[in-house]
């Protein structure tokens, strides 16, 4: 068993696992924080950014002017964003059988890997994830494609240039490797090739390995992986949540008795605690706006923005936001909110009983029906009309290179009346505020990280107890920022395996058992014999089949009786077929009872000798000798058959067969 | 002779060894034990046998036990092993050796309680007397398709509807659906639950309960069940049919408690505690009841939300579908997904309904033609359409039909719905949007199926208006509500329509209209409870109860109703018929196929078509009575991986299709078994191999010498045993796959060479085979 470890980030994994001839692979997140190497791309033409000054080398060479800005400090790079991809050297991945998908953030790498590299197995996923990481990728494309540039740097990623680079830029890991963004019809096409599953739903894959997905409580649908046979089992756990937000409650008893336990997506942030940081984003909201202020939060279009409407929803009232309007603009934000409701299955157990009401599950359902909440597909068209300040809008992308927040940043940076919120832990935030410095507006940093700290992992370990952990390497040590918190990694015994991108490991396991079946026939056959107390034993002589990774045995099919009538023509006819299969033997033989037998059965010369390790024995008129030693017995004789036969038969009566 | 021992070793059960096998506390205890008894129920007697069939799975047999097996095989003598294998199976003659797996036996009980004959006279006296007005529903949310005056072939034991059925399969009992009767109005509308067990709790007899579909015949007994007879164990459903299950039984509730006085029936409160034990489950998941039994539902079409569910203990399963789809293939269902699926399961036994046996029915496509054909021609002429519907399901779909309809050709004529629960099942719809078809799930973030833009609510005062409309009105067999109040108003002229687009239980107004009757007898009492139900609803304006008067007199004098307007059949309903049957069959490839839940003479006519075309047995048991379905099931065994690989890759040539002999060692201890390589065995449990060798000397006539005698032996074999490993060793010996042979010239004679061939007693056939192939001599030719 192999993990092959493609991606360095740990809560965007892609991992594949080899596992009894399947070839599985595990998410397949793509590394967005590349993004922030790069200018943000503006809606409409931005005069500040137009006018940022090319940047030049410490020598005076100006030849990097075109393809890297600076700006307050900071180099970007000048062209359409690109993304690092998961590794696609380490292993062709043209064999991967399946992918497991266990949440929509973890397979946004999804086309690059189904339409490029020769794939063509099935993709498993629930039916949230699929439709949620559907308007996750649209959104994506359409923020990009939308803002056409014309420019592909490429100069800077030459290796001798790069290294003349400053930081990050000078550190950037496998530029080589990073592509633009994937288009709509390689989207729809990596999609076609998903299967929908269901939570504990069994997957067989080619009757050797099972799959089957289990609540993880982080997102609408998302999911660990649980991939097992007969004997074996391994856990792959991957952006879970004990929190109670809105998707159904973690699985954990299902994660019992793991051989290997993979570990990945745990929280970003592990310091700060969701709660306390939602009470913060909803103050400093109410603040701002008090103040005349507007504000502004970069998200996703799913996922953390249902909790934080629900929190405003109870809090506008109470706070006086009751007249300030709720602008949610994305591409998609019509469709995440109209897919959110119709998931119950998929909800916790206080949404599910809404719906059997029947009321929508989420209350932004009320909040766009009173009009406090309004969404619009981009900022032109309707939203001009409406737009009235001071408003909160909510729009991605989180990383502030591209999407409509890129507008609102520009628009609203200059005064410090506004402030901008910082809920998605995903990217650094003073990285993506850089390339807008100098910045007037205020800037808040409320990361709402749901999944699971060192403190649940821990409890959580205790309580599944998985003979190993397996977890990125980021895990094993404190953050680098904060070295001497020793209590933010993971703590378990034995100690977690470690894996960084690029690297294989092999899993410690050793498989020593098959599951196979007897058929009824053949186990009718069968002569079990009591060996000693409660143990029992039989031999078995049968056919084995094999179909699909499963055996079967099956009763021998008899000899077809030779026709006694003609004769054999040559000897080689009565060569024998299969290789005749005889039991082993146990036992020893007592040679004065021997001895008796055989006088018994006509043998009146019989002659005993002692030896070192046993005696032999003697037929003086047959010329024939047996020795017999403690665990072996040696029938020596002339090529008499019929005496040999008779020899053998009266050894075997004091042996035991197996 | 086999048969002797095996009753020799079951009379002596406790001398088996050591319950090798599934033996275990696990599972049966506390279940089905005690006496056996035989109970009368349902007009069938029905023998529970506890000790044998209801449970006791795998426990080491008892004298007592061996008693009630004999009934079970009465034929010891000729039946095989395989047969007896629930009982203790033997796995070889050897005396007083048994072996116990898990057991082969899968029972179903049909415990229907109604019989079609009772039902059907309970209906008519009924009517006669004047003694049920009310009869069922009022505005039950419901397809009542399945009423017993569906059916009925006299004597017929086959009836449709109102399920609740008992499968106790290897030792676990489970009960599928728990439907109520709407003919009765006293406690034989529930099932008899007593006859599965009379002292003990229920609870403790039933592994879990499984509802198929929000239908009030298949899950309307539930509250009663759970609450007022006692269950506590787990109840499962999918989400949305745990979502409509307790609206309709609060609904139905209203009517019975509220509305007729009856007592003895389940609270709201009984309703909510019973829906605290339902078990939500999603689509596919395979949900694990306790450590043996597991559950999987599968999409079915039918309703929203309605499921097939497999069974499955061990490698024995059932699977229960009660109305399939019926575009299996087709995709032209309106409203719900694609088509019933299931993969190839290969259950032991398939439990389906056949309520539409023999109708392979047109396309759905023509009849939707038809209807709006119907509908537009008589809008266009100036008359009004009446559609009496149940709120959830059929309705929906016409609806859609018709608003796509009026859309497209532009219509003006206004379509009303009757208000109430509609609106809230629409809510259903759109909640559960996921259990609907593709292209209703693909539109709705542009466009809600479910909010209509030409239908609008309808108030009763619309009733009167000129002009055309058409309105779907509850409930759908025009015995009360709504619907019959609008078609008394409309039935006088015409031009007007009534299309009926589902069954009608006999003694509705729907059931006669339908059968030619164009004279309606409305009897007096009928209708003073019917303006009672209105003085509830409207007698409290000033203008409605000015309304109500006129109502009231017109009631009262139009003793006999002329119907002159057109009457219409069309049946949308969504049950199976013969051909999704058929193709369920062929999807899941079940052992065995048992048909519930339809008329007896067609489903002899599909249990023909499916034996003749699946060579499947088709069992239709009557109601109470029980089938019993032997399994033979093969039996699970750990092979060490070393055993396994060893034998995959012995043979010369790697012909994968080949099957290949293999020879292990069974060891069966503590439960468990597993195959392991004779030498693992012995290593196991500490034996030593005990080696037999033999060694022959064959003389030879051959002058050369040693090496060229030699030579020619190893050319010999070479050529006669063309497919073993012959070889010449640089020592001067031969080997033949393991056997050795030297030669030494003799003593005495130097024209003879002593061959000394020597083997083990594993290579016995092929060690014996070569010294008599020697013994023959060397062909002269090879030299």
């Amino acid at each position: 068993m192999k993990l092959y470890c493609l991606s360095g980030h740990p809560t965007l994994p892609c991992n594949v696992l080899k596992f009894k001839s399947t070839t599985i692979m595990l998410d397949c997140g793509l590394d967005m924080t590349s993004t922030l190497n790069f200018l943000p791309l503006p809606l409409v033409q931005s005069p500040r950014l137009s006018k940022l000054p090319g940047w030049v080398l410490k020598d005076g060479s100006t030849f990097l002017d075109k393809e890297l800005k600076e700006c307050s400090g900071h180099v970007f790079v000048d062209s359409v964003p690109e993304f690092c991809l998961p590794e696609t050297e380490l292993l062709d991945l043209s064999t991967v059988d399946v992918i497991l998908i266990s949440n929509y953030h973890c397979m946004m790498a999804l086309p690059y890997i189904t339409e490029y590299t020769g794939f063509t197995g099935t993709v498993y996923a629930t039916e949230p994830t699929v439709q949620i990481g559907r308007l996750l990728m649209e959104e994506l494309v359409n923020s990009i494609e939308r803002v056409p540039k014309a420019q592909s740097a490429s100069m800077w990623k030459n290796k001798e240039v790069q290294r003349l680079l400053p930081a990050p830029l000078k550190d950037a890991v496998e530029v080589s490797m990073w592509r633009k963004c994937y288009t709509m019809p390689e989207v729809n096409a990596a999609l076609s090739k998903i299967q929908m599953v269901g939570y504990s739903q069994k997957i067989e894959l080619f009757g050797a390995v099972q799959v089957t997905p289990l609540s993880s409580g982080y997102a609408l649908g998302s999911s660990n992986w649980i991939i097992q046979s007969h004997y074996e089992k391994v856990s792959y756990v991957s952006g879970s949540s004990l929190l109670t937000t809105h998707p159904q409650p973690m699985d954990q008893a299902s994660l019992k008795n793991s051989d290997v336990l993979i570990l990945t997506g745990l929280t970003q942030i592990p310091t700060a605690n969701p709660d306390g940081m939602v009470g913060e984003f909803c103050s400093n909201l109410a603040m701002t706006v008090r103040n005349g202020g507007n504000v502004l939060v970069p998200c996703y279009p799913s996922g953390v923005i249902y909790d934080l409407l629900e929190c405003l929803y109870q809090y506008i009232d109470s706070a006086g936001l009751s007249n300030v309007p709720f602008y949610f603009i994305s591409p998609v934000a019509n469709s995440s909110l109209e897919f959110s409701q119709i998931f119950a299955e998929w909800l916790c157990h206080n949404k599910q009983t809404k719906v059997y009401l029947p009321e929508p599950p989420f209350p932004h359902a009320e909040l766009i029906q009173t009009n406090k909440l309004k969404h619009y597909p981009s900022i032109h068209g309707d939203f001009s009309n409406d737009f009235k300040q001071p408003c909160v809008v909510f729009t991605g992308h989180p990383s502030l290179r591209f999407g409509d927040v890129v507008h609102f940043m520009e628009l609203w940076g200059k005064s410090s009346l506004n402030t901008v919120i910082f809920t998605e832990p995903d990217f650094s935030y003073l990285d993506a505020l850089a390339p807008y410095q100098p910045l007037a507006m205020k800037c808040v940093y409320c990361p709402i990280d749901t999944r699971l700290n060192f403190i649940q992992v821990s409890k959580l370990l205790k309580e599944v107890q998985p003979l190993h952990v397996v977890c990125p390497e980021q895990y094993t040590q404190p953050p680098p920022t904060q070295s001497h918190r020793t209590d933010l990694m993971i703590d378990c015994q034995p100690p977690p395996m470690s894996y960084r991108r690029a690297e294989v490991l092999t899993l410690p396991y050793k498989r020593r058992y098959e599951k196979i079946e007897i058929m009824p026939e053949l186990a009718d056959s069968l002569v079990p014999l009591e060996i000693k107390p409660g143990i029992s034993l039989a031999t078995v002589s049968a056919v084995l089949h094999t179909k699909d990774n499963k055996h079967v045995l099956q009763l021998p099919p008899k000899p077809p009786q030779p026709p006694a009538s003609k004769k054999r023509k040559r000897v080689s006819d009565d060569v024998p077929e299969c290789k005749p299969l005889k039991p082993l033997l146990s036992g020893s033989i007592p040679v004065d009872q021997f001895v008796q037998t055989l006088e018994k059965h006509g043998f009146s010369d019989v002659k005993v000798e002692d030896t070192a390790k046993g005696h032999i024995v003697l037929l003086q008129e047959a010329e024939t000798l047996i020795q017999i030693e403690e665990d072996s017995t040696h029938i020596i004789c002339d090529n008499d058959e019929p005496l040999r036969v008779k020899l053998r038969d009266l050894v075997l009566k004091f042996l035991q067969k197996f | 002779m086999r048969g002797g021992v095996a009753e020799q070793a079951r009379q002596g059960g406790e001398g088996r060894w050591g319950g090798a096998g599934a033996a275990g506390p696990r599972c049966g205890e506390g279940k089905g034990r005690g006496a056996r008894r035989e109970c009368a129920l349902w007009g069938a007697r029905w023998v529970v046998r506890p000790e044998d069939s209801w449970g006791c799975r795998g426990r080491p047999c008892s004298g007592r036990r061996a008693a009630a097996d004999s009934r079970c095989w009465p034929d010891e003598g000729s039946v095989t092993g395989g047969r007896c294998w629930g009982a203790g199976r033997r796995l070889a003659s050897s005396p007083g050796l048994f072996l116990e797996v898990p057991p082969c036996e899968t029972k179903v009980a049909s415990g229907r309680r109604w019989t079609a004959g009772v039902s059907d006279a309970g209906l008519k006296a009924g009517h006669r007397s004047g003694r049920e007005q009310e009869p069922f529903s009022y505005s039950i949310l419901l397809e009542m398709s399945c009423l017993s005056s569906f059916s009925l072939g006299p004597g017929a034991g086959q009836d449709v509807g109102r399920s609740c059925i008992l499968v106790s399969i290897a030792g676990k009992n489970v009960m599928l659906d728990c439907g109520m009767h709407m003919g009765y109005n006293d406690d034989r509308r529930f099932p008899d639950f007593s006859y599965i067990t009379q002292n003990g709790r229920l609870t403790d007899f039933l592994d879990c309960v499984i509802i198929s579909h929000f239908h009030l015949d298949h899950c309307g007994a539930l509250p009663y069940f759970s609450e007022m007879v006692g269950y506590d164990g787990p109840i499962y459903m999918t989400h949305p049919t745990k979502a409509i299950c307790p609206i309709l039984l609060e609904d139905y509730r209203k009517i019975t408690v509220d509305k007729k006085g009856e007592t003895n029936f389940f609270t709201s409160q009984m309703i909510k505690d019973c829906m605290k034990k339902v078990v939500a489950v999603h689509l596919h998941q395979t949900v694990q009841v306790d450590e043996e039994l597991e559950i999987k539902a599968y999409y079915a079409g039918h309703v929203l939300g309605a499921a097939m569910f497999q069974i499955k203990v061990g490698c024995e399963s059932v699977v229960y579908t009660v109305s399939i789809h019926n575009n299996m293939y087709r995709n032209l269902h309106l409203l719900l997904r694609v088509a019933a699926w299931i993969d190839k399961c290969r259950p032991d036994l398939l439990i389906s309904e056949s309520t539409y046996a023999t109708t392979i029915r047109d396309s759905k496509r023509c009849r939707e033609r038809d209807f709006l054909k119907k509908v537009h021609e008589t809008v266009e002429r100036g008359g009004k359409v009446l559609i009496p519907v149940f709120a959830l399901g059929r309705a929906q779909e016409l609806c859609i039909l018709l608003e796509t309809f009026w859309e497209r050709m532009n219509l003006k004529a206004p379509i009303y719905f009757s208000t109430g629960l509609t609106e809230k099942a629409n809510h259903y719809y759109k909640l559960f949007i996921t259990w609907t078809n593709q292209k209703i799930r693909k539109t709705f973030v542009q466009r809600n199926m479910f909010e209509f833009k030409h239908i609008k609510a309808f108030d009763r005062a619309f009733a009167d208006n000129p002009g055309p409309m058409v309105v779907f009105a509850t409930p759908g067999m025009l015995h009360a509500g709504q619907s019959l109040q609008i078609f008394r108003k409309w039935a006088g002229n015409e031009k007007n329509m009534v299309i009926m687009p589902g069954y009608c239980v006999q003694g509705t107004v729907g059931h006669k209209i339908l059968s030619g009757q164009r004279k309606l007898e409305m009897e007096g009492r009928q209708i003073v409870s019917f303006l009672l139900s209105k003085d509830d609803h409207f007698g409290k304006g000033g203008g409605g109860s000015k309304c109500f008067l006129i109502q009231e007199a017109c009631a009262f004098f139009s003793l006999q109703l002329e119907v002159k307007m057109q009457v219409e059949y069309m049946s949308f309903s969504a049950h199976a018929d013969a051909k999704g049957i058929m193709q369920l069959i062929r999807q899941a490839e079940p052992r065995n196929v048992l048909l519930v839940h339809g008329e007896a003479k067609k489903m002899e006519f599909l249990k023909q078509k499916i034996e003749q075309e699946f060579h499947v047995n088709c069992y239709m048991p009557a109601n109470g009575e029980t089938t019993t379905i032997f399994t033979n099931p093969s039996i699970p065994v750990d092979i060490s991986l070393g055993l396994l690989k060893r034998e995959t890759a012995i043979g010369l040539l790697p012909d994968v299709k080949k099957p290949k002999l293999m020879h292990g060692t069974l060891i069966m201890k503590d439960n468990s078994f597993r195959l392991v390589s004779p030498e693992q065995a012995l290593k196991e449990l500490g034996l030593a191999e005990h080696q037999l060798r033999f060694t022959c000397r064959v003389h030879i006539q051959d002058l050369r010498k040693e090496h060229e005698t030699v030579l020619r032996v190893y050319n010999h074999l070479k050529a006669v045993l063309k497919d073993y490993s012959v070889q010449h060793l640089p020592d001067g010996s031969i080997t033949v796959e393991s056997i050795l042979i030297q030669a030494t010239a003799h003593s005495e004679d130097q024209g003879t060479k002593v061959l000394l061939v020597s083997w083990t007693y594993q290579d016995e056939e092929l060690g014996s085979y070569l010294t008599s192939l020697l013994k023959k001599g060397l062909p002269q030719s090879t030299s």
